[in-house]
């Protein structure tokens, strides 16, 4: 105490055992608890992470298989499309053609119609001119028979033409 | 750093008080910055008449002129002591243990008290405890006072030396740093425990937690290996936060002035502690090393044995040394500006004021590079137990790997 490199023997004595003293009771109370737990905590940030990585990895696998799923998807829409346009356009190619079918039948039984319908009006017509000659020749007949020189005249007329004949 | 009152300081103050108030002050502003205080006692107590002698006896002695002795208050301040002087007039009494021939003597040192003197300094009696023996406080050290000649002879060498268990300065410095390690760790390892390891630190744990892994993973496990780093740090960590909070303790203002880490006796045991361990953990390898190095000419071995066997005690040695030379080095520092401040105000106010701004500015300076450094004399002392834990433990690695 007297001198500053000097040693006194109360205070290493009181030292040793103060220090020692702390040195046992931190040792039980407080390091071993801090450094298990520290060693847990890092242990635990270790184990986080690794699962981390492990959830990325399964989140990539599982985007790359999202992938896969609508590549497939669209590709089965494409070909659906493809097919229902397909179908669409046969479909649409038949109706066009039994129209067209349909169309060409009704034409040909309108003209069959038609032409039946023709000759049955010419027919009639035929009957028609046919009686009003009738008529017209009874009348002219029975004029020129009404007077005895015109029946003469015919007479010789008829006989004339006959005669040419 | 010292809040030890510069008494003398006062007293040159006092002196100059009609041209040098101002001094004063500035004198004042660089002790509360470093801790220290300084007071101008005018009202002297009367019971000075009896003084057995003062514990600064060369003054009353001298009769002269009281000339400021630098050297002479520094060492005052940084030595141990039997009371803790906080400011001014006011000072702690600490227990006073002695055993002498058998006799176990328990008083406290306020028994040695005997009032101020005219400049404010404590003076000192002597006192006879319930044994019969009187003990006397001479410079700090406990005596046995001789026959009649009460202690008048300060400097004589026939004083009789009882074993002095007391508890000092810095075995007081020392109790309360463990107290406050006790206090603290309990709480912060509390934390721990209740929060687990998936809490996240909070509080007092957090600032604690840098701390435990770095001398964890920069001192301990670089320098011993992770298998074995686990059996040394409880010391590591002990040691660590003691030097430091020492170290620490010894700069906050106010508090007694602690140089408990600059104390040979508390390094010493520091030192020991690591030589024993190093020493019990010294496995085959690390003695077989030292005491028949392989792969060495024989005639070199000779040479080479008794150097290794001389550094088994040089380092812990080393270690004790750097410690307290650091510290007590810092407080020396600080503590010799302050005295240029009062060397220069004896000779003019002028000179005082203008080497006091300067001094100030590079004590403040100081202060912060003491910071530094308790922090890494910890950080030292700690690294080099380590690695000296590390070389004892090591294992067989390959030949000419040991240096």
């Amino acid at each position: 105490m007297e001198g500053l490199l000097s040693v006194s023997v109360g205070t290493v004595f009181w030292a040793s055992i103060a220090f020692i003293a702390v040195l046992v009771i931190l040792k039980k109370m407080a390091w071993g608890p801090i450094l298990q737990t520290l060693e847990e905590r890092e242990q635990g940030i270790a184990n986080a992470l690794k699962q981390a990585e492990l959830a990325k990895e399964e989140m990539a696998s599982l985007k790359s298989g999202n992938e896969q799923l609508l590549k497939e998807a669209r590709e089965e829409r494409d070909r659906i499309l493809k097919d229902a346009k397909e179908i669409g356009d046969k479909m649409r190619a038949e109706a066009k053609e039994r129209a067209a079918q349909d169309g060409a039948a009704l034409l040909a039984n309108a003209q069959r119609e038609i032409e039946t319908q023709k000759k049955a009006a010419i027919q009639e017509l035929k009957n028609q001119v046919a009686s009003l000659s009738i008529q017209i020749a009874e009348q002219l007949v029975k004029d020129k028979l009404s007077d005895a020189e015109k029946q003469n005249a015919l007479n010789s007329k008829l006989i004339e033409e006959l005669k040419a004949n | 750093m010292i809040t030890f009152a510069p008494l003398k300081f006062a007293n040159k103050a006092q002196s100059l008080e009609n041209k040098g108030s101002m001094l004063r002050i500035i004198a004042c502003v660089s002790f509360i910055l470093l801790g220290q205080w300084t007071i101008a006692q005018h009202d002297v107590s009367a019971h000075t008449t009896d003084t057995l002698h003062s514990a600064e006896a060369i003054h009353a002695d001298a009769g002269e002129e009281e000339k400021f002795n630098p050297g002479e208050m520094i060492m005052h301040h940084i030595s141990d002591a039997h009371q803790i002087h906080f400011i001014g007039q006011l000072y702690m009494p600490l227990p006073v243990i002695v055993w002498n021939h058998g006799h176990l003597d328990v008083f406290m040192s306020s028994a040695f008290w005997n009032g101020f003197d005219e400049h404010g300094e404590l003076q000192f009696k002597s006192y006879t405890a319930s044994s019969g023996v009187t003990y006397e406080n001479h410079h700090e050290s406990i005596v046995i006072a001789t026959e009649g000649g009460h202690g008048h002879d300060a400097h004589s060498a026939s004083h009789e030396k009882p074993m002095d268990f007391s508890i000092t300065k810095s075995v007081f410095g020392m109790l309360f740093i463990i107290v406050l390690m006790l206090i603290i760790f309990r709480s912060v390892s509390a934390k721990y425990k209740n929060g687990g390891a998936t809490k996240a630190p909070s509080g007092l744990q957090n600032a604690i937690e840098p701390f435990i892994l770095f001398v964890r993973d920069e001192v301990a496990v670089p320098s011993i290996g992770k298998k074995k780093a686990g059996r040394y740090m409880p010391f590591l960590l002990t040691v660590f936060f003691f030097i430091w909070l020492c170290n620490m303790l010894g700069l906050i203002p106010f508090l007694g002035g602690f140089n408990i880490t600059g104390t040979l006796s508390i390094t010493l045991v520091l030192a020991a502690l690591v030589f024993l361990i190093t020493s019990f953990s010294g496995n085959g390898h690390y003695w077989g090393h030292i005491f028949w190095p392989p792969g060495i000419p024989f005639g070199i071995k000779l040479i080479l044995v008794p150097i290794e066997v001389l550094s088994i005690f040089i380092k812990p040695t080393v270690l004790m040394i750097r410690l307290t030379a650091n510290i007590t080095a810092g407080h020396i520092i600080i503590l010799a500006f302050v005295g240029l401040v009062l060397l220069f105000g004896q000779t003019s106010a002028v000179a005082g004021y203008g080497v006091g701004v300067g001094a100030v500015i590079f004590m403040i300076f100081m202060f912060f590079i003491e910071l530094l450094v308790a922090f890494l004399q910890a950080y030292v002392f700690t690294l080099l137990a380590a690695l000296y834990f590390g070389d004892a433990t090591q294992e067989h690695h390959h030949e000419g790997d040991h240096h």
